[in-house]
């Protein structure tokens, strides 16, 4: 089967300005996302992960470089048709005021339509209907990142970003997340870009995977290879401190 | 009242004064220089007044009210630094509502069309108004601050900018409205408004200044309902970018 580019960087370089000095967040970054895969996105923290992940939908803006998505740069895309195409879930599964069918709702209201239906995006992730009127902000942190991912669902995106999505969750809540986004990507065909401090989940869910440090990207490669035969000493030594760590 | 009495008068500021050294409360110099401040400006205003309305000339008034102006919004602009033509912004806001507020006095000939009414109205709507702008500003900055995640959430979800802004906007509005709305519950019941107070010195009936000062309550939270929702609108776009991204860093930066 042919494999098709959905997401593309380009040389791509974020600088931050602090306190009048410049700041490479990102430097000189390149490589593709096939459609319908997933890339995972490993690195220490602050080095970068995350910024990659606000560029793709424009949430933040590249200095040099160009960021494609289905074959257009992002700049040439209509800014809300782009969020819409790329969406993101964020670590804190962040809550509006409200119940949880308002907040399922919002993508559609945001565009002047109503969702129908609303219960059967919440039976896809696992949350009762019964769960509609509840005060979304009281839900526990699993389901509100599980309605989380539902309300970005709303929009059918095509890519879907995820950062540090299970981070904050306990081991099942964790496990149950990363079973439901692999479920999306597999009935819906969405490309992922997961952003993760999790190696075992990094190897477990990528199709491919990018080490980044200090705003460079260091190594890719199949997901598979990048771990059981990494190439740059920075990425051998992050993985063995890492894996020492964890056990 | 004669300039004897006047300089008795300041017998008040001695009793603080000496209140302040004896508690050592370390208000001596605070107290000296508000003194001197307040008389200076004040005689200043009274004969700048007085040329005015000795002129009995539109574009002299409109000189002065143009002044006011300036001054209230390079005050209220303190609050916005960081947010792109804020001095502007607010003088336009400023300048809109003195012009609905004064035309519709004067057009419905509520009051007469001379610099004696105008002024000293335009001062208390203009005052309100930067009031007003001062608290706005210092709303939206804490309520940006607190929910910039809810912003970058809508906006995530392909929400314009006006969607993400609107309910921070909304409740910045109406918080920085309460003090006025609240202030006007109690007036007259606790302490008698200046302009009435003064008018009932000068020797006024009461019930036409009671008229008069209730005129000035509907007008002042006309003009600051009008003042926020006018500043609101004109603020919100610079709160971001050209690519739809919250651009706030100076804003909210502290202690500038």
């Amino acid at each position: 089967m042919q494999k098709i580019t959905e997401v593309e960087l380009k040389n791509v370089s974020k600088i931050f300005v602090n306190d009048g000095e410049e700041m490479y967040a990102l430097r000189k970054v390149s490589g593709t996302v096939t459609k319908g895969s997933i890339l995972t996105i490993i690195g220490p923290s602050g080095s970068g992960k995350s910024t990659i992940l606000s560029l793709c939908n424009l949430l933040s803006t590249p200095d040099e470089g160009e960021i494609y998505v289905g074959e257009k740069e992002i700049r040439e895309w209509n800014i809300q048709e782009l969020r819409r195409y790329v969406g993101i879930a964020f670590q804190s599964a962040p809550m509006l005021a409200g119940t949880v069918e308002e907040n399922l709702c919002l993508p559609l209201k945001l565009r002047g339509q109503s969702l129908e239906e609303p219960e059967k995006y919440l039976d896809f992730v696992g949350l009762s209907k019964d769960l509609l009127t509840r005060e979304a902000k009281e839900l526990s942190g699993g389901q509100r990142q599980r309605l989380s991912l539902a309300r970005t669902l709303v929009n059918k995106p095509s890519v879907l970003l995820l950062d540090e999505v299970t981070s904050a969750l306990d081991s099942i809540s964790s496990q149950e997340i990363e079973e439901l986004i692999m479920r999306i990507n597999a009935e819906r065909q969405t490309t992922i870009i997961w952003v993760t401090h999790d190696l075992n989940q990094a190897k477990r869910v990528g199709t491919q995977t990018w080490m980044v440090m200090e705003g460079s990207l260091v190594e890719s490669g199949p997901t598979e290879l990048f771990f059981s035969q990494p190439k740059d000493n920075r990425t051998k030594e992050f993985l063995h401190n890492l894996m020492r760590d964890s056990q | 009242m004669n300039i004897l009495a006047l300089i008795l008068s300041l017998s008040f500021v001695m009793i603080a004064y000496f209140l302040s050294a004896a508690f050592k409360l370390g208000l001596g110099r605070d107290l000296l220089i508000t003194t001197i401040r307040a008389t200076i400006q004040l005689m200043i205003v009274g004969y700048i007044l007085k040329i005015v309305f000795g002129f009995d000339n539109p574009f002299a008034m409109i000189l002065m009210l143009l002044l006011m102006i300036t001054v209230a919004t390079k005050n209220a602009a303190k609050q916005g630094r960081g947010l792109p033509y804020v001095f502007w912004k607010i003088f336009i806001t400023i300048t809109i509502v003195e012009i609905i507020t004064q035309g519709f006095l004067l057009g419905l000939k509520i009051v007469p069309a001379t610099p004696q009414y105008i002024i000293p109205i335009s001062g208390m709507i203009i005052g309100n108004s930067m009031i007003i702008a001062n608290l706005f500003l210092n709303r939206l900055k804490g309520e940006v601050e607190i929910r910039k995640e809810e912003i970058l959430l809508v906006l995530s979800l392909g929400g314009s900018v006006k969607q993400a802004i609107y309910p921070i906007l909304k409740r910045s509005i109406k918080s920085s409205l309460i003090p006025t709305i609240e202030g006007q519950k109690t007036i007259g019941l606790v302490q008698l408004p200046g302009m009435m107070t003064g008018q009932i010195i000068a020797g006024a009936d009461p019930i036409q200044a009671v008229r008069f000062q209730l005129l000035i309550v509907f007008l002042i939270m006309s003009a600051a309902t009008l003042t926020a929702i006018v500043l609101g609108f004109l603020i919100y776009p610079g709160l971001f970018n050209k690519e739809q991204q919250l651009d706030v860093h100076v804003f909210l930066k502290k202690g500038k």
